[in-house]
């Protein structure tokens, strides 16, 4: 008889079964809200009711003396609390990993697993153990500079406006070297074996070799670990929240995006929550994170990409 | 003879700075538990002496046991890393199989979607995520918790275990569907124990996170059945500010459990974080 019958394969739907938790669990509580939280920086509520507005809340967080200067204040500050980490974490985590990469070094791994420590540490921990650390009341800090004839350096940080935020940042700074050290040190030990023989018969060594050779070579890393850092400093919260309480004292200077979005959505002392002012301010912080993400992608990734063979 | 003494001298210049550094790393912690275990006068008075048996003191220990409920609070957190951790690993090993097994249409486009959130924090949908969990009745439940971080966790976890799901053998597998096993047997029976050590890797990734978390707690879960360890040493500390020897107790008692997992998965993690050397 010969007919050819093309027959469809049967539907497999043990794709679906084996997609369909992580998609729907994804989708309802990641993507979803988030699109959602954009779609309520739109409305305002007038009334009771939801009411579209357009773009005027952020008109009124960009413009409206009453918001915008607490708004420009936090990113200010939150941009501050960047270069803190890309000038400070970066390159010591950097530093840490190249002492740590050298083959004949004894203990590494002991003082490896040593600088993760402050990164497991929870922020609260963190938070309160350097709050009392500071603290002229207990006298750590005073008394140990005092050993080293240095007391009258000696101020309460944390509580002076013009301090405060760098200090936090460097605490910051503190808690997570270890994650650029880390990754760092990973790409260290991938720089093939002759090529750092190659240098060393040209006379390159130490010092030098780590600054011509290794380093153009751990430039993808470095741009790696400079977009977590992006990220991970402008949705930053609890940190500032556990040392300085909500309010990010003293008189705001130590405010950041995430702080100011948790008062602006939950209200605190007189001030009324408002979700949708919080929406605004959550869906800037994922504008600037975007934005960061797509220089990194598409300039610095792609930039970086002809060095590696 | 002159180029081996440079070698120790910068030997030596090594180990100082790293030894410096490991000082500065640790001295708080250090700090913060030998003081928990004196009076409050050996606190102030000597607050770099550890504790002899003039200053020892259980104090602190006694009022956080007192007055807060941190038995509960461990056994909050507890549940929600560990519930989390399965639904993680199950989900995202269940997804990544079928991104890795199997070429459908979308396959690359499902692979980039589940990867959007490795980059964007889940927090920025805040606002809506309270509001979902209010309309369904879940604030103040450790399930609200459970949920998001389940979220959190997926989309690095499924990028992860695709690549390692991608180098299991083919013939294994299809060695198995000759023996007649199902797709789901396959995956469970044959694939699975094979990643183990990539889930491993996973879990250790998610559990600091989670553990440690204020934020989600703080806005989803702040009632006081419902409390993280996280969330009541912070609240917690915040009532007895003034007493010292209770918020060292509390500070101590946060690190202890997290130090005592450390301990057990330390290699993991940073031969989970350095991976990419030993590919």
């Amino acid at each position: 008889m010969g007919m050819i019958t093309t027959r469809k394969p049967p539907f497999k739907w043990h794709i679906v079964v084996f997609l369909a938790p992580a998609v729907l669990v994804y989708t309802a509580i990641m993507i979803f809200p988030m699109i959602d939280t954009m779609r309520l920086a739109l409305f305002s509520s007038i009334d009771n009711h939801q009411v579209f507005v357009g773009l005027k809340n952020f008109k009124t967080l960009f413009g409206d003396p009453r918001w915008s200067e607490h708004f420009w204040n936090a990113l200010g500050n939150n941009t501050w609390f960047f270069i803190i980490h890309m000038l400070v974490q970066n390159p010591v985590g950097i530093a840490l990993a190249a002492i740590l990469s050298v083959p004949t070094l004894r203990f590494a791994p002991a003082y490896r697993t040593i600088v993760i420590i402050p990164t497991i540490l929870s922020f609260v921990i963190v938070g309160f153990s350097w709050k009392l650390i500071l603290s002229p009341l207990w006298g750590i800090a005073p008394s140990m500079l005092d050993m080293i004839g240095l007391k009258s350096l000696f101020h309460p940080w944390l509580g002076k406006e013009q301090y405060a935020l760098t200090t936090l940042a460097l605490i910051s700074v503190w808690q997570f070297i270890g994650i650029p050290m880390l990754l760092i040190y990973a790409a260290l030990l991938t720089i093939p074996e002759e090529i750092l023989e190659a240098a060393e018969c040209d006379g390159l060594t130490g010092f030098s070799q780590f600054w011509k050779i290794k380093l153009p070579l751990i430039l993808p890393s470095i741009g790696i670990i400079s977009i977590l850092t992006f990220v991970g400093n402008f949705n930053a919260f609890d940190l500032i929240f556990t040392a300085q309480g909500p309010v990010a004292g003293p008189n705001y200077s130590t405010d950041i995006l995430g702080t100011f979005m948790y008062r602006t959505f939950f209200g605190y002392q007189l001030q009324l929550g408002d979700p949708n002012l919080g929406a605004t301010i959550a869906s800037t912080m994922f504008l600037i994170i975007l934005i960061g993400v797509c220089i990194y992608l598409f300039t610095i990734q792609r930039r970086l990409r002809r060095y590696q063979f | 003879m002159n180029r081996a003494r440079q070698n120790i001298f910068n030997m030596i210049a090594a180990h100082t700075l790293l030894l410096a550094y490991m000082v500065l790393a640790l001295f708080p912690v250090f700090i913060i538990l030998i003081n928990s275990f004196k009076t409050r006068r050996a606190i102030f008075r000597h607050p770099l002496m550890p504790p002899d048996t003039d200053s020892f003191s259980l104090t602190g220990y006694e009022t956080v046991l007192k007055q807060g409920d941190f038995l509960h609070y461990f056994q909050n957190s507890m549940i929600v890393t560990v519930v989390s951790l399965f639904f993680i690993l199950l989900f995202g090993a269940m997804a990544a199989f079928a991104l890795a097994e199997y070429r459908f249409k979308g396959n690359s486009w499902m692979g980039l979607y589940l990867a959007l959130g490795i980059m964007i924090p889940i927090r920025i949908g805040t606002v809506s995520i309270l509001q979902i969990m209010v309309a369904t009745g879940l604030v103040n439940t450790l399930t609200a918790l459970i949920l998001v971080y389940t979220a959190q966790g997926l989309p690095l976890a499924v990028f992860i275990l695709t690549e390692f799901m991608k180098q299991v053998s083919n013939d294994l597998k299809n060695a198995g569907r000759i023996d007649g096993l199902s797709e789901y047997a396959i995956f469970f029976k044959l694939v699975l124990p094979l990643v183990r050590p990539a889930m491993a890797t996973v879990a250790v990734f998610n559990m600091i996170p989670i553990w440690n978390d204020l934020w989600f707690p703080l806005i989803l879960a702040p009632a006081e059945e419902t409390k993280t360890l996280t969330l009541g040493s912070q609240v917690f500390i915040g009532q007895f500010v003034t007493n010292w020897n209770a918020v060292l107790a509390a500070l101590s008692m946060a690190i202890i459990p997290v130090m005592t997992l450390y301990v057990f998965f330390s290699r993991q993690l940073i031969r989970g974080i350095t991976a990419g050397a030993v590919k």
